[in-house]
């Protein structure tokens, strides 16, 4: 009987999920070239991804990013649910709103419009660094481009961090405030000591959603890549990189390899992030 | 320690004796990072070409010509009114996809909170990994296979993968789990209910909130999807708004002349895609609020 409650969940999982993968790893193992036609190459299409400076500098790309990006945002979305889940005046509810807003705004128009933000014939940066006659960074340009889609995805999902962790805070029985606040722990050590520990299970999901959101990086670089002047490159995220293979190029095969790797290495990296977090909850216990 | 009540912003749990200025300070520095792009683009919808390139008021404020309705106007008509269509499109693959996956995952989250059967437990470790999976890295592939079908470029090839969404599944299992207590659907057993009506009408009245949230992360995944209609549709009629948007900005930065009008379209038609999200959002807070906190308990 319980199967019949599963069964049309487990078909749209069977043909969009298992399938594809399955799939991809099928046309993985396989090479087209224009004169030999289709053949059967084995692990051809790994070793040479694991070789090909385009998909390197891409993975070391996203990997820079989350580096960066992943403190940066844990440490806002922290902040400001910490401050929120203590106040509860008009001003901070109205506050908790706007900062989670831009999470129900595509990231295909909020990287449009930070990539106006930034430029520097009419974004406001200009008007405000005349006044101290400097000239503004344009922070699309190859050495800046980074900076700049960090600040687009910090935006963009740091109030849907915020909610999840303001969530479970708002769910700790304030008892426990009493009795840290009668032991003489001041405002700042219930916080750190008591608040943050007792959430760590809401912060390992979110470092999940993170993880698994930044290493798959596309919408907001393939949006801004008509106005970057080319500094964002067809082969400036893996995703991109694949898309570009099997939709410029139509190598399907090789794209699939490359899409077979991306979701592979994710999926272990998130793995054993989680296995070594266990205690904490979430997604293993 | 249960996180299932509706939290309505706390009021009176922890009273302030007085306001903490640095706090607020801080508060609003945040909600003003997070509003500027959005008064921006409010800004920006009201100005002719013109006064967005070479407008007098400077970016973050209104040029001395106001353009909004002619801008609106223009909108939608601009190339026999493809934005409409778009917008029309988008509604329909985000509700299609949206509910569709809302009840593939209020089905399956009951199955496994409330049913034992066979391998029951090695299909949800099954679905618990597959949350880990990154799901760009399924489109290209996908692509292929529905290719061989001939569905690409079809309302289908978007509508049937945003039906997947196994974290749904994950997270109304933990609220069925926590929401429905085993005696009560026992005793709808014994007075002769069958399995169906049971989960109809005992259960699904207990899930309204976790409901209303995963409906709603779905539509706002499926409505704000850009990958997946990218490489699914070639044919422009059937766009999704952000993938309509995105052409635009392509055809208005690759044409300098022509493509000048065409960027103050694209304000007003990134205002006027993002406005039924926030008031869905702004309407059903009290719901999702307390919703999205059910993957961070234990």
């Amino acid at each position: 009987m319980g199967w019949l409650f599963i069964a049309p969940f487990g078909v749209v999982f069977l043909a969009f999920l298992v399938a594809p993968l399955v799939y991809a790893f099928y046309l993985s193992l396989f090479s087209k070239g224009l004169a030999t036609g289709t053949t059967f190459s084995g692990i051809g299409n790994y070793v040479k991804a694991f070789t090909d400076p385009s998909f390197l500098s891409g993975v070391w790309f996203v990997v820079r990013f989350s580096v960066v990006l992943i403190p940066v945002q844990m440490a806002v979305s922290l902040a400001a649910a910490l401050v929120l889940d203590s106040l509860t005046t008009r001003l901070a509810r109205f506050a908790r709103l706007m900062i989670f807003l831009p999470y129900a705004i595509p990231a295909v128009i909020g990287a449009l419009m930070w990539g106006f933000l930034y430029s520097p014939t009419f974004g406001p940066l200009q008007g405000i660094f005349s006044l101290f006659n400097a000239q503004a960074p344009f922070l699309l340009s190859q050495d800046n481009v980074f900076y700049g889609l960090l600040n687009v995805v910090t935006w963009q999902w740091a109030g849907y961090y915020m909610i999840i962790i303001y969530a479970a805070l708002q769910g700790i029985d304030p008892t426990i405030y009493e009795a840290a606040r009668i032991d003489g722990a001041n405002p700042r050590q219930v916080a750190l000591r008591i608040k943050v520990p007792m959430v760590s299970s809401a912060l390992v999901l979110i470092l999940v959603f993170a993880l698994i959101g930044t290493l798959q990086f596309f919408s907001e670089p393939q949006v801004l890549i008509p106005i970057s002047n080319g500094s964002i490159t067809p082969t400036f995220t893996p995703n991109i990189y694949a898309f570009n293979l099997a939709f410029s190029y139509a190598q399907f095969n090789y794209a699939s390899a490359i899409s077979f790797t991306l979701g592979i290495v994710i999926f272990i990296a998130v793995y054993i992030f989680l296995f070594f977090n266990r205690k904490r909850g979430g997604l293993l216990s | 320690m249960s996180t299932l009540t509706e939290t309505d912003g706390g009021l009176g749990r922890r009273p302030e004796k007085h306001a903490n200025v640095g706090a607020h300070l801080f508060l609003l520095a945040l909600a003003l990072y997070f509003l500027v792009p959005m008064w921006w683009l409010v800004v920006a919808s009201t100005k002719d070409a013109h006064g967005l390139f070479s407008g007098t008021g400077g970016a973050l404020w209104f040029d001395k010509t106001f353009n909004l309705f002619a801008n609106l106007k223009e909108l939608f008509t601009y190339n026999g009114g493809e934005y409409a269509r778009w917008l029309g499109n988008s509604a329909l693959y985000a509700l299609t996809g949206g509910v569709g996956a809302t009840v593939l995952s209020v089905t399956a989250g009951y199955g496994f909170a409330k049913h034992r059967f066979k391998g029951r437990d090695l299909s949800f470790a099954l679905l618990l990994g597959s949350v880990m999976v990154p799901l760009t890295a399924l489109v290209i592939p996908t692509f292929v296979l529905l290719s061989n079908l001939g569905l690409t470029d079809t309302i289908w090839a978007v509508i049937l993968p945003s039906l997947l969404s196994p974290f749904g599944v994950y997270l109304m299992r933990v609220y069925v789990s926590a929401a429905v207590p085993d005696e009560l659907l026992d005793a709808a057993r014994i007075d002769g209910a069958g399995e169906l009506r049971i989960f109809l009408q005992v259960a699904v009245p207990l899930l309204r909130p976790a409901i209303v949230t995963v409906l709603l992360l779905s539509i706002v995944a499926t409505w704000n999807n850009y990958f997946l209609p990218l490489a699914m549709l070639s044919t422009s009629s059937r766009y999704p708004i952000t993938v309509g948007i995105g052409l635009w900005t392509q055809q208005a930065s690759s044409n300098n002349s022509g493509g000048q009008s065409l960027w103050s379209l694209i304000m007003v038609g990134s205002l006027v895609s993002i406005i039924p999200l926030i008031v869905a959002f702004l309407s059903l807070q009290k719901y999702w609020q307390g919703g999205l906190s059910l993957g961070a308990i234990d």
